[in-house]
């Protein structure tokens, strides 16, 4: 059976179109085939820097300094309101890295950097939380090469900014099932996860391995266990008592008010579904390594524009 | 003179009516959404921006609601879902959620009579939501509309009301744990459930695609199947569309279990505004998804070989 795919232009107020690249020039160039000869699938050596590639966005560094980097809060944007609580659904790695010749994992590293970046601009404005969706239990469906690549580039990111994340008073915290993780990554969530515990200026809440589902039925199961102990009455059942036993419990903020999906797909995924409940949604047609300072104040002044009344008046 | 312009407006109306229907075949030609959800927004905005007194914007709301039905049930969309009120509703003026409740009750009359779109469809209606919160009279028309067309079987129109997607999961959690705690008593699984009448047990009348009825599991805890079976919308398979009108971009505590997945549509127009073109452009919007996934599964397939 095949469908019409006709170029008719659907007028869609959730679509917002992709900004220019800034990473144009360096498709089919000749560094991008060296920079991924070296892909090795051993054992010890299964992750790629291509720092080269990320690094010449904006001629910055973002990521390898130590100094702490902040951002002056942008004159197009009003001081209220602002978002506590911004997630993020960072789609469109693969693509990225599919439009330049180069392997998917150049497109994850890509977007570790694209992170790094979202990361400080949000503890430099103010924002409280910040939730990412950076594996999800669907993923685990994907090519063993890429999961695995995956898993290490999250250990080495951890590792690498628990430093700047103390230096800056960034909490990491990392939700999802984690019985599928390595036990090395699961270490390192651990290492990580107590030793930026006292940090508030913004908490990190990175989900691996992650459903909007898995965290519903979880919190469900937690509930009916204290019923079946005793702890609770069943008739004391609301949502004050779902949320707390969800996987975000570990925020004082944990329903996001904005939620961005990049690359354009209209859809949640499977994201945070109890806690997207009156989220403003807004959808960027850039993919994930190419969404950067300007498309997050887009992003944000699309927020301040709108027009919230969570049903009421 | 006013004759033959009635004769002209009728002749345009069939006109109209054979060349939506030739639309709907060449759309046929892809796959049709079997279920399409709808957040009615813009119903205040649409009188406001007209200058009509309070509720006469849901009641011109109303009027599309049913072109859309049509236009739905025509094309061969099985289920359609509406949120019509929800929980957070209540908090509005109680004038305003008086003449919500009143309209309501009017219009729910309006589609039992015998010329509505209800009968010439063979439509089964569903009242989705925490039915108990409604006021006397509009429960009363809501358990007469589900008894009365609870025999049609060939589409089904799904109305929100007193509904929020987190009171859905909270209530399903809460029959899961009575039922549980009830069968390891050794006792019936409790039938009744709080809102409208709808009867949860196991062999439950409605058949739907994806949901057999087990009966509630022997482990400890509550599992997956045991949730979901306790859903409000356990009635109907998850949508394959979700529409919703006025340019607003959220959810509002609409589906979200059932939607995750599903691709978001929301057109500027208010939604007495909606047209067949807006209908048209989701559908195709769906089959370019919905294309694009089966691509993705065959290549997963040839990948497996």
């Amino acid at each position: 059976m095949f469908s019409l795919r006709l170029p008719i232009p659907i007028e869609n107020t959730l679509i917002t179109p992709p900004p220019k690249s800034n990473y144009n020039n360096i498709c089919n160039s000749s560094l991008c085939a060296h920079s991924y000869s070296s892909y090795s699938h051993s054992q010890t050596n299964r992750f790629l820097t291509v720092t080269n590639v990320a690094l010449q966005k904006n001629g910055n560094s973002v990521g390898d300094s130590k100094d702490t980097v902040t951002h002056p809060f942008p004159e197009e944007l009003n001081a209220e309101p602002l978002p506590r609580h911004v997630a993020v659904i960072m789609d469109g790695n693969g693509r990225w890295a599919k439009m330049r010749n180069l392997m998917p994992s150049a497109g994850h590293q890509a977007g570790a950097e694209a992170l790094k970046e979202m990361v400080r601009l949000c503890a430099s404005w103010g924002i409280k939380v910040l939730t990412v969706f950076a594996f999800s239990t669907d993923n685990w469906i994907r090519p063993k090469v890429e999961v695995d690549f995956l898993m290490s580039l999250f250990e080495k990111t951890i590792n690498s900014e628990i430093d700047d994340f103390n230096r800056e008073g960034i909490r990491i915290s990392v939700i999802g099932d984690a019985t599928k993780l390595p036990s090395s990554l699961l270490r390192m969530i651990k290492y990580a996860e107590e030793s930026t515990k006292e940090n508030s200026r913004l908490q990190l809440i990175v989900a691996v391995s992650y459903s909007g589902k898995y965290d519903v039925v979880q919190a469900c199961k937690s509930v009916a266990k204290k019923v079946k102990d005793g702890i609770l009455d069943l008739e004391e059942i609301n949502e004050g008592i779902i949320e707390q036993e969800l996987e975000t419990n570990c925020t004082e903020f944990p329903n996001p008010d904005l939620l961005i999906r990049t690359s354009g797909e209209l859809r949640v995924s499977n994201f945070l579904l109890w806690q997207l409940a009156y989220a403003e949604l807004y959808f960027n047609g850039a993919l994930w390594p190419d969404f950067g300072k300007d498309e997050f104040v887009e992003a944000l002044i699309s927020f301040q524009q709108r027009k919230r009344r969570f049903g009421g008046r | 003179m006013q004759i033959s312009n009635g004769y002209t407006v009728h002749l345009l109306e069939g006109l109209y009516c054979y060349l939506r229907r030739l639309l709907f075949k060449v759309l046929c030609v892809g796959t049709v959404p079997n279920h399409i959800a709808f957040i009615m927004d813009g119903n205040r905005r649409f009188a406001k921006k007209n200058n009509l007194a309070e509720g006469e914007g849901h009641k011109a709301g109303f009027s599309a609601l049913l072109s859309i039905l049509r236009y739905c049930y025509e094309l061969g969309v099985k289920y359609v879902t509406v949120y019509a009120f929800s929980i957070d509703n209540f908090r509005r003026k109680p004038k305003d959620v008086q003449i919500l409740m009143e309209l309501m009750r009017q219009k729910i009359e309006e589609l039992l009579q015998q010329e509505s779109i209800i009968n010439e469809y063979g439509v089964r209606l569903h009242f989705i939501g925490n039915i108990s919160m409604l006021s006397e009279p509009v429960r009363v028309a809501v358990d007469k509309a589900m008894r009365v067309t609870a025999h049609n079987n060939h589409r089904v129109l799904l109305i929100c009301v007193a509904y929020t997607s987190r009171d859905e999961m909270v209530h399903a959690v809460y029959q899961s744990c009575k039922q549980k705690w009830s069968h390891l008593n050794g006792e019936e699984p409790s039938k009744a459930v709080k809102n409208g009448g709808i009867e949860k047990v196991k062999g439950i009348e409605d058949k739907v695609e994806k949901h057999s009825v087990p009966p509630p599991s022997s482990c400890s805890l509550i599992e997956l199947v045991d949730f979901e079976r306790n859903m409000y919308m356990a009635v109907a398979p998850d949508p394959d569309i979700l529409i919703r009108t006025s340019g607003e971009a959220r959810l509002s505590n609409f589906l979200l279990w059932q939607a995750g997945t599903c691709p978001l549509y929301a057109p500027s127009s208010l939604w007495p505004e909606i047209g067949l073109r807006h209908l048209v452009l989701a559908v195709l919007n769906f089959q370019k998804y919905h294309h694009y996934l089966e691509n993705k599964k065959e290549k997963k397939k040839h990948k497996n070989f």
